[in-house]
């Protein structure tokens, strides 16, 4: 581990504010102007249980969390039991001496240092209630990582804005008195490991859901309705904290169902509208996803996987819905299927997504994981010039009065019909779930039938040549093309810097546009690679799977991994030195 | 002035002769006359069934969604521009059924829809099964020993609702049936019109004799329409006499009310090019 970066976690029973406590550090690191990945585990559940928050802090740009930890907080004896062996020789536990009678003979370790601060006993001094040993602990870290003082309470102060003087008051006695208490002992210079002030421009710290917001925001999407369900909610969340900044509605209706059709109604009307969910919640969409292919209505849906089958690992992750959201719903129709990996992706690709579904008419479904959705990166502020709102073919009132004879669902060249929106004058029209003819009528006409359904598919041919080539990052002749899409991006880039290091030459194809699917480029691509391995968060290898539907081509290797959890950097590099 | 002839489509009505459904059809269309309403301006959204393929033969724009679903969807519809008049068709088992939960909560929510709901008792366009208001006893392919269970009541689980207009119509009344649609759409807030509609194909006990000789009007009675208990004790009676007409009506403000975001612009005419998100970006860091 180099000096220039830190793994720092911390750990304790959830309702301690351990989230937030996180949060604080990150954002502390990242204003430091350093880069920043977090990642937090806890499971389905307000009070008690296990949460960690895990914040790795480099100089140089990171994509992922790391397996080691150079910095332990341990509000509880649990998180040292549990975390004990992830600590990298030299690094360090804070801990209650008080509550935690704690020995390296106990720890079965004599390369780790130990701080013992009187957590509670200084978060009671500092007039606060108990709660506040987070905040004793966060003026700990950030004394033993040599930062000043005033870096955390700005962040303290911000993060806490909105709230009664008094707490956010104690919040910060409390941290000082944690830092103070580390300064004083020195242990700061003990623990050696400053970490450096980065200048430059302040960067944003946040997740893929984060970014999937402003995007959507960005996009005009003006109508916003969803069902909470982890990892999803966090969207439902800041939309609706902006519904009177953007002039949004934002709907939190009676389940799953309802939003996803209430976003058919509002696309149906004109406005750029989209929902979100996990599987279970898309379950319960599939019927209308349908309805929006067959009445040719855009829509835009997220869904941010979490282990199933069923409730499944509520608040874990899992990358096991790829076939399911290819798939649902009964029979043939065309969507867009679009998996960003980073939360850069996140950002651009949500824009993308509304403009593809007004485009071509058709759903767009964006897939997450809760990995992405959660946790936050630190990201240059997002670059606007060149975002284009493509609304597709929207017919003017002027165009209208030109056409004889309005037909919503009129037979053309490129399968895609000009549209109109209620309350223009010439083009009512009846939009149908049933089959339909050229104006909307029912018609079970066999000729009609095999028409429509032709018309539907035509639009992806148009499509196909559209979406941008997948990328391929890293040498163009390597010993081993790494094939893998979504969340897993991160740790594979991370792998690769670790490959390079031993001199293996690694390249790694991400698939972003998994339906329609770059067919040829991927072809090529594992045709002339000497080998190809999948990395993929799920059981049964499923792009692996469909790369063999679409090119024949099978991949020999897989890295699977379907325990609820992201894979680790160093797994995916161990793994990949087996293959080799 | 709209006009009848403004609402004609090319294709027309395949219903069963006789069916309920016919006055309705009727009631619909004189009332946007009446009400001069420009079609373009107003939106038929239904779910699947018989008396669903109604926005296919009326000249406005229409919605023909999903079993149980034209709620949600109108919500949205509404939501997206609050400037157009939206009505909802559906039958009972398409509203009282599969989309009951929609039902409960559009109108605890008060958008101002208008749903016309054609309660037949019965499952039509799946040839006779039983239905969310079929009586207890009644016989149909899915119940040939007779439904054993109690049959929904609408009126009354409006009323516990939150809805603010609240009324019954009769297939067979079809000018009443036309004033309850027209002063539904008036009124702002959510709206609904039941209708007893005789299935002549299925439905061989609640016939328009059977209904004939029970309803009577509620206007002709000293029915206080503001008097929610008065609607309740009104929404139980059913075997004997059958009260059609208004059973409530409250003036409560309407879910779009409370929207500033939409008070002066419906979302659809805000313009969504070139939207600053520095401020939001600043947020984050």
């Amino acid at each position: 581990m180099e000096n220039n970066g830190l793994s720092w976690k911390i750990g304790g029973e959830a309702g301690y504010g351990i989230m937030t406590t996180g949060f604080i550090f990150a954002k502390v690191c990242s204003r430091a102007g350093l880069h920043v990945f977090d990642h937090t585990e806890y499971p389905s559940l307000i009070r008690g249980g296990h949460n960690t928050y895990q914040v790795r802090a480099e100089v140089e740009e990171v994509y992922s969390h790391v397996k080691h930890v150079d910095l332990l907080v341990a509000l509880n004896k649990e998180t040292i039991d549990k975390h004990k062996e992830e600590l990298a020789p030299g690094g360090g536990i804070i801990y209650d001496r008080d509550k935690i009678p704690l020995s390296k003979e106990d720890l079965g370790r004599d390369d780790v240092k130990l701080y013992p601060v009187p957590l509670l006993k200084l978060a009671e001094e500092s007039g606060g209630r108990e709660i506040m040993v987070n905040s004793v602990a966060l003026g700990a870290s950030v004394a033993l990582i040599d930062f000043d003082f005033e870096m955390l309470s700005n962040v303290i102060e911000d993060i806490y804005r909105g709230k009664a003087r008094e707490t956010i008051e104690f919040n910060i006695r409390a941290a000082r008195l944690g830092y103070d208490y580390v300064k004083n002992k020195g242990m700061e210079k003990d623990f050696g490991r400053k970490l450096p002030k980065v200048g430059g421009k302040k960067r944003m710290l946040l997740t893929g859901n984060d970014a999937l917001c402003i995007g959507a925001i960005k996009a005009g999407c003006k109508f916003y309705a969803a069902y909470p369900m982890t990892p999803s909610s966090s969207i439902l969340h800041t939309m609706a904290s902006q519904e009177r900044n953007f002039s949004l509605v934002v709907k939190h209706p009676e389940d799953e169902i309802a939003a996803i059709n209430m976003v058919i109604g509002t696309g149906f009307a004109g406005v750029r509208a989209m929902t979100a969910t996990s599987g279970g919640g898309f379950s319960l969409m599939s019927e209308a996803l349908g309805l929006a292919a067959m009445t040719e209505t855009p829509i835009v849906v997220a869904v941010c996987q979490r282990p199933g089958p069923s409730t499944g690992l509520p608040t874990r992750t899992e990358q096991g819905d790829l076939k399911f959201v290819l798939h649902a719903s009964q029979g043939e129709f065309p969507r867009f299927v679009i998996a960003p990996g980073d939360v850069e992706e996140c950002f651009y690709k949500t824009i993308e997504a509304f403009n593809l579904a007004e485009r071509y008419q058709c759903p767009v479904i964006l897939i997450l994981d809760k990995y992405l959705s959660e946790s936050h990166k630190t990201t240059e502020q997002f670059d606007v010039n060149g975002i284009k709102i493509d609304r597709g073919l929207l017919l003017s009132d002027e165009e209208l009065e030109k056409i004889r004879e309005f037909k919503r669902y009129e037979f053309t060249e490129t399968g895609i019909s000009p549209r109109t929106i209620p309350s223009q004058k010439r083009g009512i029209f009846t939009a149908n779930g049933n089959e339909h003819d050229e104006t909307g009528d029912l018609s079970e006409d066999k000729t009609i039938r095999t028409k429509m359904m032709d018309k539907r598919f035509k639009k992806f041919e148009q499509a196909e040549k559209e979406i941008p080539e997948p990328k391929l990052f890293g040498p163009k002749d390597a010993d081993m093309t790494i094939i893998a899409w979504g969340s897993t991006k991160g740790p594979v880039k991370e792998a690769m810097k670790l490959l390079n290091r031993d001199g293996i030459k690694a390249n790694f194809l991400q698939i972003i546009y998994i339906n329609p699917f770059p067919t040829s480029t991927v072809s090529k691509i594992i045709e002339t690679s000497k080998r190809t391995v999948i990395v993929e968060n799920n059981k049964t290898a499923q792009l692996a799977s469909l790369i063999r539907e679409k090119t024949g081509k099978e991949i020999k290797h897989r890295i699977l991994k379907y325990d609820g959890r992201q894979f680790f950097p160093t797994e995916i590099y161990q793994r990949i030195k087996e293959v080799l | 002035m709209v006009e009848l002839a403004d609402l004609k489509t090319v294709g027309q009505p395949n219903w069963c002769p006789g069916c309920g459904n016919f006055p309705i059809w009727h009631a619909l269309k004189m009332a946007i006359v009446e009400l001069n309403l420009e079609p373009h301006n107003v939106v038929i959204f239904s779910g699947i069934g018989c008396s669903s393929k109604m926005p296919h033969w009326i000249n406005t724009y229409g919605f023909h969604g999903l079993h149980g679903r034209p709620l949600p969807i109108a919500t949205g519809a509404r939501l997206a521009n609050n400037s157009l008049t939206v009505i909802v068709v559906g039958g009972d088992g398409d509203g009282y059924g599969i989309g009951v939960g929609h039902f409960i909560h559009a109108m605890r929510r008060n958008l101002d829809i208008t749903y016309i709901v054609t309660n037949n008792q019965v499952y039509g366009l799946t040839t006779g099964q039983t239905s969310p208001t079929s009586d207890k006893g009644f016989t149909t392919k899915s119940t040939p020993t007779g439904v054993i269970e109690m049959p929904i009541n609408p009126i009354a689980l409006a009323i516990a609702s939150g809805a603010t207009y609240i009324s019954r119509g009769f297939s067979k009344e079809m000018k009443h049936l036309t004033k309850l649609i027209v002063d539904g759409v008036r009124h702002e807030g959510f709206a609904l019109v039941d209708v007893l509609q005789p299935c002549v194909t299925f439905n061989r006990k609640n016939t328009y004799e059977w209904f004939s000789e029970r309803v009577y009007k509620l206007e002709e009675t000293d029915h206080d329409v503001t008097d929610k208990q008065a609607a309740f004790m009104k929404s139980l009676e059913w075997n004997n006499r059958i009260p059609i007409g208004l059973f409530y009506k409250e003036i409560r403000p309407t879910y779009e009310d409370e929207l500033p975001q939409i008070g002066e612009t419906p979302l659809v005419k805000q313009r969504i090019e070139d939207i600053d998100i520095k401020s939001l970006m600043d947020e984050f860091v």
